[in-house]
């Protein structure tokens, strides 16, 4: 994979008309003039020209700080990162939201993540609920663990759940309710897996803070519950895929086509009861890296499992993970599987291609979402060849950007300083290394690189504008600067970047898409984005009288 | 199934909450503030808090809904929001530039306790406050009332920050629409200018939350109601306020500090509400009603007569706010149909009284509950089930499930569009209503009757 994107960054010239084309660095300078100089001082650091300085460095750019006040920003809370996006997707657990009613109301079915409770066979789903404790101000005067702990166990008697969580919101961190020790008491007393978030919405500085907390919450109460061994010869975890419309069903589709087992995915399409056993696994695979590679590297401590980024996004990008996969593996029965599903996929993905790509070639694509898909989406939209111009993302790290390799350089400030780092060691039982220190050598070699992830701007050209935590005013002057042929974030922004006379994809929650992963995920998403832009809307937003305003006379008639 | 843990069996639930049939206030806060012109509402919490109410308005509206934030984060939970929100006011109004901003608080800032009043009075002082712009607020903690109790206390806030009496009375009239959606409020605008009386609506979300694509995207939309018509709203003739819950405050407010005398009326939903409202803007102006309105309604009754046979005793069960629900179940009886589970989350003591007043001579039992929750909704409906059900769009789980036939009406409407545009509120809102619910009870019949029985003229 890595090879490819290099090549590609070389062959690829952002070709926009010279005459017109504004340099990304004056128009970064007019930016920051619009801000007061304490703003423009911070955000000099968020916005980036990307150049390649040499094959490994690249500009540094600041990440996962604090959103300045007022600046109309899409970022979301911690809350919304632990409940809404990494637990939120799990059919079989009770997510319990301490609070007031708003929280639990508005991260209720709003994020489009599918199940199937068939293939777990209690057939539990509580994905359709909501339940809060509903908080009112008595309990904030006095105190809300008596209401938690009496609506645990009204949960527990009317739904008989095996598993219940709590998430703590902004109130309960202040009123100083404590959610671990009425859990736990709970836990005992009822005997089903109970444990509680921290994830109060003032946490860190985004969502990211409330995927670290949930990590350590699945990591400590629920991976390794179960010691079961399901069968399988290639038996994988994944990871960071929400199943939001369906992706993580296309990707199943595609790796039981090829002999691989997924034994859980976090958390699309999930059960508790396939966390539990995941650390039984040979190989965690890696899709979204900000919101869950924390769960990646306490199982390898623990456990001994090895991981490595993939990204199923893409037809390309889909065949050169599965590849990856192979090749890790090593087997020729799996290598051989592997090209023959390629084989098999890949003439309907470039009829599609081929289709598409004379409508789409050559047009500006811009991309502000998440912390991987600004990244991942990348290369969907060079499969069309479209040209990913400007892309950023909302919540993640520096890492995310320019690679792991920033890893040990990062200074913890105070808000990441307060999300808790576990101490993780080997299991004195469970653990095992499933691969030993001469074949790891030998697999860097043939350029897998374990533990790795090399980050979104070593796969953008020169020249091209990367932004961290984009605000409104950003967001309007690229559309006016550059008027790109589609634009991708989320709800948020949605229609304001359609006001524009511009289409906006949702990469968040796909508007009523998807799937988009995957070889026929590629293809929805290649039909999805040409209904888009060349939809025959644009041209009728101006009247005829507003396109010619000069004949403004009337007949009369004598 | 989709609700597939939902039994039969009601059990008395004391603290835990499923399916909530309500939201929190600041999101009716951000909603209100909308409907002033050129107006910034602001979230002083954490950022989820605007993230998520920006989300479901954009989702209900699907129009651009702009807001900003304090972003709150550990240490300003610790040391107060004041440096946050006066660095938002400072940044909002050089980058984005609005005539207002409408400050709305959270539960975060007000387990705190932060003072908006003197953090204002501290901008003031600064000068972060520019010449000829205007802040304002409203107390929203979200652990007390519901989404109607926000949207009421920042329509409030507008009167209490703006409303001047000017010595003497103009011959105009204040009408708070309450929570109901653009297209309603510009259909209650319709009617007072068919009247042809000068008003004042506060707020006014048409034009801001339905507005046109021009291929050009305004920050500040052209409608709303402007700063000096709030002003002018103290020197009014009288006020008619509509949904007791949601413009009561509002109007109980103008007439105690202007001494502006105020109506507050049900919302115009149905026949005798919108008459109520007719003939109350007509009293109060002083104006005969035009025989245009005369034909709206005459309409409507002639739809009412025409069609009887479909929905005559139809049961029917609702779920949504007080406001709304008590229109809506006047209305439902007025026609002869059966309104038999009646269910709000926000707890309003009188509105449990007011629906079995209004449902006592209807012969069949009443399952009322203010303060309740959808999952306890769904199990009414189970126990006995229903023809019609009528609620936002997350019963739509519960119309799939149990085979009922639905109509969306209410907030969020997160599946479907139509309410910013068409209004369901007097007498033409009416008619669409009525239009609504014989679609969907007719839909049934033609997909029930057998081959034998499928009839062409209905």
């Amino acid at each position: 994979m890595e090879a490819l994107s290099k090549k590609r960054i070389d062959e690829e010239k952002v070709s926009l008309d010279p005459d017109e084309f504004i340099d990304p660095e004056t128009l970064k300078l007019e930016i920051l003039s619009k801000y007061p100089p304490k703003v423009a001082r911070k955000k000099a650091k968020q916005i980036i020209v990307n150049r390649k300085e040499t094959e490994e460095k690249y500009p540094e750019i600041q990440a996962n700080v604090r959103t300045v006040p007022g600046i109309i920003s899409q970022r979301g809370c911690c809350y919304a990162g632990c409940k809404g996006v990494v637990m939120g997707p799990t059919r079989d657990i009770i997510n319990l939201t301490h609070g007031p009613i708003g929280c639990g109301f508005y991260s209720w079915l709003t994020r489009r993540n599918q199940t199937d409770p068939s293939t777990t066979p209690d057939g539990h789903n509580f994905m359709n609920y909501c339940f809060s404790t509903d908080m009112e101000d008595k309990e904030i005067i006095f105190g809300g663990e008596k209401k938690l702990r009496a609506a645990i166990q009204e949960a527990y008697d009317i739904f008989k759940p095996k598993m219940i969580s709590v998430f703590a919101t902004c109130p309960v961190g202040l009123i100083g309710d404590d959610v671990h020790a009425v859990t736990r008491e709970m836990e005992e007393k009822l005997g089903i897996t109970i444990f509680g978030f921290s994830c109060e919405g003032y946490k860190g500085v985004s969502q990211s803070a409330g995927h670290h907390v949930a990590n350590n919450g699945l990591f400590q109460h629920v991976i390794g519950l179960d010691n079961t061994v399901k069968d399988g010869d290639y038996r994988v975890n994944l990871l960071g895929e929400y199943n939001i419309g369906g992706d993580a069903f296309e990707i199943e589709r595609i790796l039981n086509k090829c002999g691989i087992t997924i034994i859980s995915t976090f958390s699309g399409n999930s059960s508790v009861d396939f966390f539990a056993n995941s650390h039984t696994a040979d190989l965690n695979l890696i899709m979204c890296h900000r919101s869950i590679n924390y769960v990646a590297e306490m199982m390898e401590k623990k456990y001994g499992i090895p991981w490595f980024k993939i990204n199923f996004l893409s037809a390309g990008a889909m065949s050169q993970s599965l590849r990856k996969i192979a090749e890790y593996y090593g087997e020729q029965k799996l290598i051989d599987r592997v090209e023959e599903v390629i084989a098999e996929e890949m003439p309907a993905v470039e009829k599609a291609q081929a289709e598409v790509r004379p409508r789409l070639e050559g047009k500006l694509a811009m991309m502000f979402v998440g912390g991987s898909r600004a990244h991942h989406y990348q290369e969907m939209f060079r499969e069309m060849g479209m040209i990913p111009f400007c892309a950023g993302y909302e919540f993640a790290h520096r890492d995310d950007y320019e690679g792991r390799q920033v890893l040990p350089n990062l200074k913890v400030d105070a808000d990441s300083r307060n999300i808790q780092e576990l101490d993780v060691e080997k299991d004195p039982e469970r653990y095992n290394p499933r691969i030993s220190i001469e074949e790891l050598e030998a697999l860097e070699r043939n350029s897998i690189k374990l533990r790795d992830y090399e980050g979104m701007m070593t796969d953008m050209p020169s020249g091209t504008i990367v932004i961290d935590d984009i605000s409104q005013y950003e967001t309007e002057r690229l559309l006016e600067t550059y008027k790109p042929a589609v634009f991708c974030a989320g709800i948020k922004e949605k229609y304001s970047v359609q006001k524009h006379g511009i289409p906006m994809k949702q990469l968040h929650s796909y508007d009523n898409g998807g799937p988009y992963a995957g070889y026929r995920g590629a293809i929805n998403f290649y039909h999805e984005i040409d209904r888009m832009v060349n939809s025959k809307v644009w041209d009728h937003i101006k009247a005829p009288w507003e396109k010619s305003p000069e004949l403004a006379a009337r007949y009369t008639y004598e | 199934m989709l609700l597939r843990h939902t039994s039969k069996e009601i059990v008395e639930r004391k603290s835990l909450t499923v399916n909530p049939a309500k939201t929190c206030q600041p999101i009716g806060a951000m909603y209100a503030s909308l409907g002033i012109h050129g107006c910034l509402p602001h979230s002083h919490g954490s950022q989820g808090c605007y993230a998520y109410h920006r989300s479901t308005l954009t989702r209900h509206y699907k129009e651009p809904v702009m807001a900003a934030t304090s972003s709150f984060t550990e240490g300003a939970s610790v040391f107060g929001g004041q440096a946050n929100l006066l660095q938002a006011m400072d940044n909002i109004f050089t980058i984005y530039n609005p005539d207002v901003i409408a400050v709305h608080t959270t539960c975060l800032s007000e387990t705190i306790g932060d003072d908006v009043p003197q953090i204002f009075g501290k901008a003031k002082t600064d000068g972060k406050i520019p010449e000829g712009k205007y802040v304002l607020h409203a107390n929203t903690p979200s652990y007390v009332g519901t989404h109607v109790t926000g949207f009421a206390n920042m329509t409030k806030a507008m009167v209490d920050y703006f409303a001047k009496q000017n010595g003497h009375k103009e011959n105009r009239i204040n009408i708070i629409p309450g929570w109901v959606e653009p297209s309603d409020m510009k259909e209650i605008k319709r009617i007072a200018g068919e009247l042809g009386i000068d008003f004042i609506m506060f707020p006014d979300t048409d034009n801001v939350l339905n507005s046109p694509q021009t291929g050009k995207f305004e920050m500040y939309p052209k409608g709303g109601v402007t700063i000096d018509e709030l002003i002018s709203t103290g020197s009014s003739s009288g006020t008619v306020a509509l949904g007791e819950l949601a413009s009561g405050p509002a109007a109980r407010a103008l007439d105690s500090k202007c001494k502006v005398p105020c109506k507050v009326l049900d919302l115009p939903i149905g026949i005798k509400a919108t008459d109520r409202f007719v003939d109350t803007l007509r009293k109060m102006a002083g104006v005969n009603v035009p025989e245009s309105i005369n034909i709206e309604r005459g309409q409507l009754i002639d739809i009412v007569t025409d069609m009887q046979a479909y929905f005559y005793h139809k049961k029917v069960a609702l779920v949504g706010d007080p406001d709304q629900l008590i229109a809506l179940t006047e209305f439902l009886v007025s026609i002869d149909m059966m309104p038999i589970h009646i269910l709000t989350g926000t707890k309003d003591k009188k509105f449990e009284k007011k629906i079995l007043s209004l449902t006592e001579e209807m012969p069949h039992d009443v399952n009322v509950k203010s303060g309740g929750d959808m999952y306890l909704f769904h199990q009414w409906v189970k126990n006995e089930p229903v023809d019609l059900l009528i609620g936002n769009t997350y019963v739509k789980y519960i119309a799939r499930d149990e085979d009922i036939p639905f109509i969306r009406y209410g907030f969020p409407i997160l599946d479907r569009i139509g309410h910013s545009y068409f209004p369901m509120v007097c007498y033409r809102g009416a008619m669409r209503f009525l239009e609504k619910i014989l679609d969907a009870l007719m839909n049934r019949i033609d997909r029930d009757s057998s081959e034998i029985e499928f009839d062409l003229v209905m």
